[in-house]
């Protein structure tokens, strides 16, 4: 089969990107999609805090995804769902489902939206034993908001991500224990109005600069041991402490899912684990585009959804063959403070065609008045006065156009942070 | 007699950690400290005498794709109020197919404000949730 814009996963990234598609009259959009429904995560955040940025309304997860959804299927994207893709190369995919068996895709353009995944324990190296009960925050948000399980009835949650803070409160509302919530960092990891919302309205106790050192229980989990940590995350000898529980959440970070991308030949960046990828979301192989979770771990399904439109849009004039190559691309480069910056890489051509959005995170939190400066060749193109930077919370920044000139004359486009002296 | 009271503002991400001096008799917030913005006197204030907050959670689904289906309170609702809807809407049990903003419980937990469906909810009979597949019949 062919189509003009092929879509690798259906959540709010690759939604977005096959509606942008297709009002770019691309012919024919195909969204594939792993799971039996599209919306990605986001049926089972059931939570409100979605879609303040691109609907100016406050929607639950599941609302967000159905706007989106229905919004698809009325411009005329298709979808296959239960559908695993297994290969991509630059115009085709090989997928499999149980009703078509194996699919020979060929697409004008390719979008990446796979989006990411939790850290599991096995990441994480914890030791004791290997009981039922120990689950990653999702797989349980999944269980207690889809599926209608509960895991267990008393909880302990290693993490306060977002997701963590929040089962923390959904377990509440389902008449389950949750004894504690553990954070390794001297600072919750979510934003604090979760904190306040799920944690403190429920007097949850978090405690921070402390993990689980021991899982106990030879069937089931039975305890979890916690200990406080030093500043290198070393837990403190004595300080341990014996936590009857039944079951262990682990909320401790996402990591983009890109064996696909890898397998294409795509090159990753090593700080964001995404692929590599320029102001219009082309990744190094031309006519591979990436966007949302996939490229990096975004706060906010807004800007998910904004990145998925422009990588939709770009794809289609990629297909439709409306769209100029670059003739050379300037590097962007993390500079003090800053882990990493979408995208890499910049088309100074870019900039004649409009401004460009430069997302970030920082690497330590100064929670005291900062300034984010941009250069290049040796030349401030941009400073940007902040109240504080956190590496929860990313920074965007808009490059204007006037920067044009510089940047096409530079090498690179540095960019730092710095605190404000006085 | 005014008290002092710490709370965390979650008007923005910011999270402002405010020091309130605040008169319970006439329930006003007299000084703040800490606030990034003016917007914490409001909050400060509305957490300190009426404190709301949105409710999501899930009710059961006869014949439905899923056995559950996303719930929310339509607006804000006091905090008193959660356990009290929480312990209605685990006796509520609706019929498939449900559509996205349907009425899904009355004026929850007597606080007039009404839970809504967050989502459709095909029935089972339907063979695939979404409508579009490839290839297309014929």
């Amino acid at each position: 089969m062919r189509c003009d814009v092929a879509v690798i996963g259906g959540g709010p990234a690759g939604l977005a990107a096959a509606i942008a598609a297709q009002e770019r009259d691309a012919r024919r959009v195909l969204v594939i999609e792993r799971a039996e429904e599209l919306g990605g995560i986001l049926p089972q955040c059931i939570h409100n805090g979605f879609g303040v940025e691109v609907f100016g309304e406050d929607l639950t997860g599941p609302t967000y995804a159905q706007r989106y959804m229905d919004r698809a299927f009325e411009l005329g994207v298709e979808a296959l769902l239960d559908t695993m893709v297994l290969e991509i190369s630059p115009g085709r995919i090989t997928a499999t489902n149980a009703r078509h068996g194996i699919l020979e895709i060929e697409a004008g353009a390719i979008v990446l939206a796979m989006g990411c995944r939790e850290r599991p324990r096995g990441a994480l190296a914890i030791p004791g034993t290997r009981p039922a009960g120990v689950y990653t925050a999702g797989t349980a948000q999944r269980l207690v908001n889809i599926e209608g399980v509960m895991p267990g009835e008393r909880f302990v949650i290693l993490g306060s991500g977002d997701i963590g803070m929040i089962m923390a409160r959904r377990l509440t509302f389902e008449g389950a224990a949750v004894e504690r919530v553990l954070e390794i960092q001297p600072f919750i990891s979510g934003l604090m109005r979760n904190y306040v919302q799920c944690l403190q309205d429920f007097d949850i106790p978090l405690q921070r600069s402390h993990t689980v050192v021991d899982i106990r229980g030879d069937r089931r989990v039975e305890a979890v041991v916690s200990a406080e940590v030093d500043p290198d995350w070393h837990p403190i000898p004595g300080t341990e402490e014996v936590i009857p529980c039944d079951t262990l959440l682990l909320s401790v970070g996402l990591i983009p899912e890109n064996e696909l991308s890898r397998q294409a030949g795509v090159e990753l960046d090593e700080a964001t684990g995404g692929p590599v990828v320029d102001e219009r979301f082309q990744t190094s192989v031309p006519g591979i585009f990436a966007a949302g979770n996939v490229v990096h771990v975004y706060d906010l399904v807004d800007d998910v959804s904004h990145a998925g439109e422009r990588a939709g849009a770009s794809a289609a004039e990629f297909a439709l063959e409306r769209r100029e190559e670059p003739a050379r691309k300037v590097r962007l480069r993390a500079g003090e403070n800053i882990r990493y910056i979408v995208p890499q890489v910049l088309d100074p051509e870019g900039l004649r065609r409009g401004e460009q959005r430069l997302q970030m995170r920082v690497r330590r939190p100064i929670e005291a008045p900062v300034v984010l400066r941009v250069e290049a060749g040796g030349e401030t193109l941009l400073r940007r006065r902040l109240r504080y930077v956190r590496p929860g919370e990313m920074v965007s920044l808009t490059l204007p156009e006037r920067t044009y000139s510089q940047v096409r004359d530079a090498d690179e486009v540095g960019v730092s942070v710095e605190e404000r002296g006085g | 007699m005014a008290e002092r009271r710490r709370l965390i503002c979650i008007t923005c991400p910011m999270g402002c950690q405010l020091d309130v001096l605040f008169d319970p008799e006439s329930g006003r917030v007299l000084e703040i400290e800490g606030h990034g913005c003016k917007r914490a006197w409001a909050y400060a204030e509305k957490e300190l005498t009426h404190p709301t907050r949105m409710v999501t959670t899930t009710v059961r689904v006869r014949g439905g794709v899923w056995p559950l289906v996303p719930v929310h309170t339509a607006e804000l609702i006091p905090k008193s109020a959660i356990f009290p809807l929480l312990r209605e809407l685990r006796r509520v049990e609706v019929q498939a197919p449900v559509r996205c903003g349907q009425v899904i419980l009355v004026s929850g937990a007597g606080t007039g404000v009404d839970v809504l469906a967050s989502r459709d909810l095909p029935t089972t009979d339907v063979e695939e949730p979404a409508p579009a597949i490839y290839p297309p019949a014929g």
